[in-house]
């Protein structure tokens, strides 16, 4: 069934910022901030990356200006949704000790609603890995869900992967096609919009929108094969999982941990990487102390450490952890790979090691995707 | 809704030193309902908490049938372990769980049993075979088997004399480096293999120690035609969370903290022994 599609002109779309807004949410967009598109707090459509795309490469990323009149015709910069549900540091609960008493105060959060504007496909599948990660049936982590409950999903298909972009052969993107609230496809003049949820649904009735035409539905369409077309990364089709632990001693890690520098900038920048470490902070006041916890990495030294010993003391064996469990282990936990084909490990490593090709030649598959 | 990062206040009753760097807290918690509600089976262990330095994960040696006291045995070896040995009776610290999964208790009823540690291990099958001595008569022969480093580490030995006296149950002894008057063997827990009693066809093997020790038993066992669905073991990794969140404790797809930390030897066979994972 075709789902049904409004049309909403570009100059009409501050009205959806300012109906999130009466709606009690927070808006957050995308915006340039130190040379790279980050998603920051929205309050007009002029904050918006107009007419500004980006070139991204191993290694490399860096904003252009181009000719274009369209707010969303860049690939994602740096940050996922990922610390809007899953925060880089936040206190766990607070602890006082009064009389030799010792009093734990829960310190869950009570968070205001978010709308995010401009997600996109790959980063809503990752928000689902990471669900699937933190709300497990009978552990579910009250931090991440009390984010996550108060949500609300922009999407934006993308019609500008980069060059590091590999969701068609993940089967992740470009087309947004479940998780949000509302979608959008941009064209020239305005967008198309489809609403999923209830409260997407509420929100496009309030929007000044006419019924979308059949020449516009079909030139958004072409524009996301086209995006998906335009990908030349991937990764491999065999049984990656299969593969990769029936090549635990490849001399390929060897070779990667010449490149590597361990730096952990992958699994920052990584939408599903769930790492964390906890550490108690005492408090200056002398009676209490904060427990904490903060984005960790496989690549660090602590991460496997053991009283004594540190499990993983090279990087060839923290590269090995990253990626037979990203795509290897990753399946038998939650039932797919843990790559949704984003690319920004590749962009943000700053040495260009490129994922694709690393798990093609320890595969052993041909490097041309 | 229940948070399982939270921990809850519990009071040292008693302290008990083992040995010089091994002591026993047997404690309750502050509040009657969380202390009435907290149930556990062998093999699973709490999260303690040392106010203003950290967690660490321990394993409870007390019986889940006994009179709701709730016995940890610690070694001092870290930044919380040590100073938590510096608490006294009546000194509280911060409790969560129980964590993770424990021994296989039903599977091994009307089994033989052999249990092996090595090393520091003791303390969490210690709480499995007085779990199992209680109840002498739902398994079949009983195979204790202790190695050690020096014989000095040896504690609790007024137990493994009990367990000595009990019916069709074998005590075997073994230490890297003895000293004199100790009786027992000298050298790797294996060289005491030949005595071992037990049905390769109708027994489960329960080992907890370092990974070394463990991989020579399973060898032996395997060679002995012990199926590797009939080999349990307990293993130890940094953990963060006890819940499977922090990812810190990942042995492939497992979360040790989570899915063990005790294991069927068929479901980490892959991996068991590998470096670096």
């Amino acid at each position: 069934m075709t789902p049904t599609y409004n049309y909403i002109p570009q100059d009409q779309f501050q009205s959806l910022i300012d109906q999130l807004k009466t709606m009690g949410y927070r808006c957050v967009g995308p915006q340039v901030r130190d040379g790279a598109i980050v998603y920051h707090t929205l309050h007009d459509c002029s904050q918006l990356p107009k007419s500004v795309s980006e070139h991204q490469s191993p290694g490399h990323y860096e904003i252009e200006i181009t000719n274009s009149q369209r707010y969303f015709s860049w690939a994602n910069g740096p940050q996922a949704i990922k610390p809007y549900v899953f925060a880089p540091k936040e206190i766990l609960w607070r602890a006082r000790q009064i009389n030799g008493q010792l009093q734990f105060q829960d310190l869950t959060p009570d968070p205001e609603p978010v709308a995010i504007i401009g997600v996109r496909a790959c980063d809503i599948a990752a928000l689902y890995i990471q669900d699937k990660h933190f709300l497990q049936e009978e552990k579910k982590d009250p931090y991440y869900l009390a984010r996550r409950q108060q949500l609300f999903l922009v999407a934006v298909n993308c019609t500008h992967p980069a060059e590091t972009c590999f969701c068609a052969s993940t089967a992740d993107g470009p087309r947004a096609t479940y998780g949000y609230d509302i979608v959008l496809s941009e064209l020239d003049d305005g967008f198309l919009v489809h609403g999923l949820s209830d409260k997407g649904l509420e929100l496009i009735e309030k929007l000044p929108t006419s019924p979308a035409d059949e020449a516009h539905i079909q030139a958004a369409d072409a524009e996301i094969s086209q995006a998906a077309q335009r990908q030349t990364r991937g990764l491999p089709s065999c049984n990656m999982k299969e593969a990769l632990f029936d090549n635990l001693e490849h001399e390929q890690w060897e070779e990667i941990a010449k490149r590597c520098l361990a730096c952990g900038n992958c699994t920052s920048v990584c939408p599903t990487c769930f790492c964390h470490a906890e550490d108690d902070i005492p408090v200056l006041d002398g009676g209490s102390s904060e427990y904490f916890r903060q984005w960790d990495s496989c690549f660090t030294q602590g991460h496997s450490y053991i009283h004594g010993m540190t499990i993983r003391a090279t990087t060839a064996q923290r590269f090995r952890q990253w990626l037979t469990h990203k795509l290897g282990s990753w399946h038998d936990q939650y039932g797919r790979s843990g790559c949704v084909g984003c690319g920004r490990c590749i962009t943000w490593c700053p040495v260009g090691i490129d994922i694709t090709e690393e798990v093609k030649a320890i595969c052993g598959e041909n490097s041309s995707a | 809704m229940h948070n399982p990062y939270l921990p809850h206040e519990a009071k040292i009753i008693e302290r008990i030193q083992e040995s010089p760097s091994l002591f026993t807290l047997r404690m309750k918690f502050t509040n009657p309902e969380i202390q009435a509600s907290f149930s556990f089976e062998p093999g699973q262990f709490n999260m303690l908490y040392l106010h203003g330095v950290g967690e660490v994960p321990i394993s409870i040696v007390s019986d889940p049938k006994d009179d709701h006291i709730l016995d940890h045995t610690i070694r001092s070896v870290g930044r919380v372990t040590n100073g938590v040995a510096k608490l006294k009776e009546g000194d509280c610290l911060g409790v969560r769980g129980p964590f993770g999964r424990g021994w296989p208790l039903v599977k091994a009823e009307q089994k033989d049993v052999v249990v092996v540690t090595g090393g520091l291990g003791c303390a969490p099958v210690v709480s499995v075979i007085n779990y199992m001595m209680r109840r002498r008569e739902r398994f079949g022969a009983m195979n204790i088997v202790q190695g050690v480093k020096h014989s000095s580490d040896f504690i609790w030995k007024e137990r493994y004399d009990q367990w000595r006296q009990a019916p069709d149950t074998n005590v075997l002894l073994a230490a890297d480096a003895g000293e004199s008057l100790w009786p027992w063997h000298v050298g790797p827990v294996t060289g005491l293999f030949n005595d071992l009693k037990f049905d390769k066809d109708r027994v489960i093997v329960m080992m907890c120690g370092p990974e070394g020790m463990m991989r020579v038993v399973i060898q032996y066992m395997l060679e002995e035609g012990v199926r590797d669905s009939d080999i349990w073991l307990s293993m130890e990794r940094d953990m963060h969370c006890g819940v499977g969140h922090c990812g810190h404790c990942m042995f492939g797809d497992k979360f040790v903290c989570r899915d063990g930390p005790v294991f069927c030897y068929e479901e980490v066979k892959r991996l068991f022994g590998m470096k670096g994972f």
